[in-house]
């Protein structure tokens, strides 16, 4: 079980990331300029301002040459985790469905709100129990998770919503409070929530750490 | 190199004079002793160079003899005073770096690039002595936000504090604001930034070994920041400021985070044999200092250094701020491979110069030498002043507008929990990330100090640092010396609460013009006060910063002595947090606690004047006290803690209500003679609030240190009796309204 965690210039939380999925896993660091993955059974694209998020968050950074080689790890069914800037990565190179626009409140928010699974057909979220209700922090500012209406119902549809944050506790002005969702065939997830700084009680809270162990437990068989 | 050439007549024909050394800020006195020192006239580009080095923000030429006096020795200490920060030993093989700066008058002017910059000047202090920033603190002061140019002013720092912070990876984990009038013209920014590293990777900043290349890294120079040092840190505030702005520099998160990263790995390869970063006079004062502190001299070719704008002159690539730029000293063999690092981080590095064995800073333009200055001359000589400290006959701080009138003590507790000063600092602190890194055990308002774990060692599964920035400058303002005795006891207690032994002690002495009698007593007596409280607790000053001329129109600041402290605990997860959490537990009021309303914030809300002095403190019991606490706390037995600070006894219990959600029961006793609202709402140092099981907080007494069992946690109201009488009841709920009054300055 090996994760690769990307190391974009202006990358802020891949270290915490390679440590979080190091307590489920072996965890190493994929450098940006890489065209090749190595030996990878799980990509995370993580937290951060990738490229200073110049331009918009995320827009340079999916025209990294290692973002071609994730691609094509996803296409082949890999799993693929794109945690707050992973996530506006993710979309902007078209690997998730909508955009995340700047929150409503138009400010940086750190917070750390209750996160509902809505759906367990990610296998970040295959051993978790839909409505289950999770603690994990938000730290952002391009959050506000948008789609086209009719595409925001056929992801509900299509059971792709993964996560909602709890009523009232929407720290973004997200639609329809949607924290998380996932591509078509689910081994793509993108979250703004950050996993990675749930990991231990100690520093908040352990309930992050429950989708890095999904997603062990769901290639544990293949793996084995 | 070219050898050695006397100056050219081009520059000869161009040199500025007195009048020229004079608009650049140096006195007559000072333009005749540069001329002694070099034999001859400056040129423009040495005036340049001296005007900056012997400003008083590099030179410290009104407070250097005062800072002489602190204590900066310890069993603890790595690197004291004089390095780019301070550092102490945390066991384990670390170190941990840490440092207070200003950038005020960058902020009054332009508080976003201001604030940001300030945050980035203090991260590159911090790594440039190899250690990794770990935290962030800031410490701010505004005028009243009832003026519209305080809220722009509080508004675009905090969001300049993140902008950087956040960027870069780096968590901002405490922090304190108030709003006193004295800062309308004139607020202040200090950001204070913490560093770890394995002891034996801190590198010092001075150069050695002639031969070797000086490399330049990071961004390309500009025009930005010309004289900052000067012409803003150095003067005070008046009109025209707005036409100041070229001077503040623009700050470049993005640039800095790739440099951070790049300037770790290098120190970690072991390829450097100095660094230094380019802060206040850029080039000219991190190429001196090194050089100083090695006691070599340097060449440097101003040609070579990449610029971000073309046709700029010598003196000006001289001295530029441009931001995210460090300085380092290579041996050549290793320049290919430092140079392949930096492509790799895409950071520029270029060789602008070489370390030489002349004891001169020679600065070359294409090979043509275009200032030769002996570097002694620049770094050490120039001229200390002594202060001429005068107490003033009265208070000269006008007394506060009066907000509160005729109020009772329920109505007295909610005005305290709405004013800035003590309302909740939620919608500042949320603006800004604290958790990355994942070391943070402690979050804003969880407890009274962060709490930033450490990797696990055998001794100790889960060791951790503590951390606080504290300074009441109206306190201060009625007694420099107790004021800033109260602020480091302030800073200790709250490192008490969490279980933390302090280790170490940085300041920023934020101060008005030293050059008046009233501001140089200030500053004689606040070091004074500082180098006591240090003494009595043990723990040396492992370096600072000192901020003067911060005066504007009205006349001088509040003193403002930041004292910002790190301390140790042994295990992470029995940090003490503030809220009361147990239905049935005791409380305790803890310490030798003298409450008193003059100078306390219910006194400012109701417009009495500053008194001219503040009661002594009993500093050893209060010392004594903090003790007690941290092995309480320690050992696991009391279930939160809490000093009493601005707003009293009552203010501190309501906070701990409000951090648990839970109410309290309390009752009383006051001073004979002393009414509820002393009791209530008086301030002081040495109070605790401690809640556990009675046993436990009985125990506490068992040394020297008062403890009185005053109430008891529980219900959903705040409940206070004095003598008897139920002066206070209030539903937590109704406290919360009443503490969130700050949400609406950013809505």
């Amino acid at each position: 079980m090996r994760f690769g965690v990307v190391r974009f210039p202006g990358s802020c939380d891949e270290v915490d990331a390679q440590l979080a999925a190091s307590r489920v896993g072996e965890a190493v660091l994929l450098w940006h300029a890489e065209r090749d993955l190595g030996r990878i059974d799980v990509v995370v694209v993580p937290g951060g301002f990738s490229y200073g998020d110049y331009l918009r968050p995320g827009a340079i950074a999916r025209f990294a040459p290692v973002m071609d080689a994730i691609a094509e790890f996803a296409r082949a069914g890999g799993p693929v985790l794109g945690i707050c800037n992973g996530f506006q990565v993710l979309c902007e190179a078209g690997m998730l469905p909508g955009a995340l626009l700047p929150n409503r409140g138009l400010r940086f928010v750190c917070r750390q709100p209750g996160v509902r699974v809505e759906s367990t057909a990610s296998p970040f979220t295959a051993a978790l129990a839909v409505g289950e209700r999770l603690s994990i922090p938000v730290k952002h500012t391009t959050g506000c998770y948008w789609a086209p209406e009719h595409q925001l119902d056929r992801l509900e549809a299509e059971n792709r919503v993964v996560l909602r944050y709890c009523p009232g506790q929407n720290p973004n002005g997200s639609m329809r409070d949607i924290a998380g969702v996932c591509n078509e065939a689910g081994n793509v997830m993108g979250l703004m929530p950050h996993p990675e700084h749930a990991v231990d009680q100690l520093t908040g809270s352990a309930d992050g750490l429950r989708l890095f162990e999904s997603v062990a437990q769901a290639l544990a068989p293949v793996a084995a | 190199m070219s050898a050695v050439a006397p100056v050219a007549e081009p520059e000869r024909q161009a040199l500025p004079g007195l009048a020229g050394a004079q608009a650049l800020g140096l006195t007559e006195d000072e333009y005749a002793l540069i001329g002694q020192k070099l034999g001859r006239e400056p040129n423009l580009v040495e005036l340049a160079m001296f005007s900056l080095l012997w400003s008083e923000h590099c030179a410290y030429k009104h407070s250097r003899r005062l800072l002489a006096t602190l204590p900066s020795a310890g069993e603890r200490l790595v690197m004291g005073p004089g390095e780019n920060a301070g550092a102490v030993d945390v066991g384990g093989g670390l170190a941990v770096a840490f440092k207070v700066e200003s950038h005020n008058h960058p902020s009054a002017v332009e508080p976003f690039q201001g604030a940001a910059t300030g945050v980035g000047g203090i991260l590159r202090d911090v790594f440039a002595v190899g250690a990794r920033p770990i935290a962030v603190l800031d410490s701010l002061r505004f005028g009243d936000p009832s003026s519209e140019r305080s809220r722009y002013l509080l508004d675009r720092a905090v969001a300049g504090i993140g902008h950087y912070g956040n960027s870069i990876g780096v968590p901002t984990v405490g922090g304190e604001v108030y709003f006193e009038e004295p800062y309308e013209q004139n607020c202040l920014v200090n950001a204070m930034c913490i560093g770890l590293a394995p002891r034996e990777r801190l590198i010092r900043s001075a150069a050695a070994g002639p031969g070797n290349v000086v490399v330049l890294l990071g961004a390309s120079t500009g025009r930005d920041g010309i004289g900052g040092a000067s012409v803003l840190a150095s003067a005070e505030l008046g009109e025209g400021d707005a036409a100041k702005r070229p001077s503040v520099q623009i700050g470049d998160p993005f640039a800095e985070k790739k440099l951070l990263e790049c300037c770790l790995e290098l120190l970690e390869r072991g390829l450097l044999v100095a660094l230094q970063d380019l802060g206040a006079a850029g080039l000219t004062s991190s190429a001196a200092e090194m050089a100083s502190k090695g006691g070599v001299g340097v060449e440097i070719d101003v040609a070579r250094v990449p610029l971000r704008e073309p046709g700029m002159e010598p003196f000006e690539i001289m001295i530029s701020e441009s931001q995210e730029r460090m300085l380092c000293v290579v041996a050549p063999r290793r320049l290919d491979e430092v140079l392949g690092l930096c492509a790799r981080w895409e950071t520029q590095a270029t060789a602008i110069g070489t370390i030489t064995d002349s004891g001169r800073f020679r600065v070359l333009s294409d090979g043509a030498v275009v200032g030769d200055v002996p570097i002694g001359a620049l770094v050490d000589d120039c001229p200390l002043y002594d202060l001429s400290p005068r107490p003033p006959g009265a208070q000269v701080y006008p007394a506060p507008a009066a907000r509160l009138t005729d109020a009772d003590p329920g109505e007295s507790l909610l005005a305290l929990l709405s004013c800035p000063n003590l309302a909740s600092r939620r919608p500042l602190f949320e603006q800004y990330d604290c958790l990355v890194g994942s070391r943070t055990v402690c979050r804003p308002e969880q407890a009274d100090a962060a709490v930033l774990r450490l990797p696990a060692r055998e001794d100790a599964p889960r060791p951790a640092i503590a951390t606080s920035i504290d300074c009441n400058g109206r306190r201060v303002a009625c007694d420099p010396r107790s004021g800033t005795r109260e602020a480091v006891l302030e800073c200790a207690a709250n490192l008490a609460c969490v279980g933390a032994e302090p280790l170490g002690l940085t300041n920023c002495l934020n101060f008005g013009n030293p050059e008046k009698a009233l501001v140089a007593w200030q500053l004689t007596e606040a070091v004074g006060g500082l180098g006591e409280a240090c003494r009595a607790l043990g723990i040396p000053v492992v370096g600072g910063n000192v901020s003067l001329y911060n005066e504007a129109g009205e006349g001088p600041i509040y003193p403002t002595p930041v004292v910002g402290m790190v301390g140790e605990l042994p295990d992470a997860a029995r940090a003490g947090g503030l809220a009361f959490a147990r239905a049935g537990d005791g409380i305790a009021l803890v310490g030798p606690f003298a409450p008193a309303l003059a100078a306390s914030e219910l006194a400012r809300l109701r417009g009495e004047a500053l008194p001219g002095g503040l009661p002594a403190a009993e500093v050893a019991a209060v010392v004594a006290a903090q003790a007690a606490v941290r092995a309480a706390v320690r050992a696991g037995v009391v279930t939160s803690a809490h000093d009493v600070a601005e707003g009293g006894l009552a203010v501190a219990l309501a906070e701990c209500c409000l951090a648990g959600g839970v109410g309290a029961q309390v009752s009383l006793a006051g001073r004979p003679g002393g009414g509820p609202d002393e009791a209530l709402f008086g301030e002081g140092p040495g109070g605790f609030v401690l809640s556990g099981p009675d046993d436990a907080l009985r125990a506490l007494a068992a040394g020297a240190t008062p403890v009185a069992i005053i109430g008891r946690v529980g219900g959903e109201r705040l409940r206070i009796e004095h003598e008897g009488e139920e002066v206070v009841d209030l539903a937590v709920g109704r406290l919360a309204e009443a503490h969130r009054t700050l949400e609406a300055l950013f809505s």
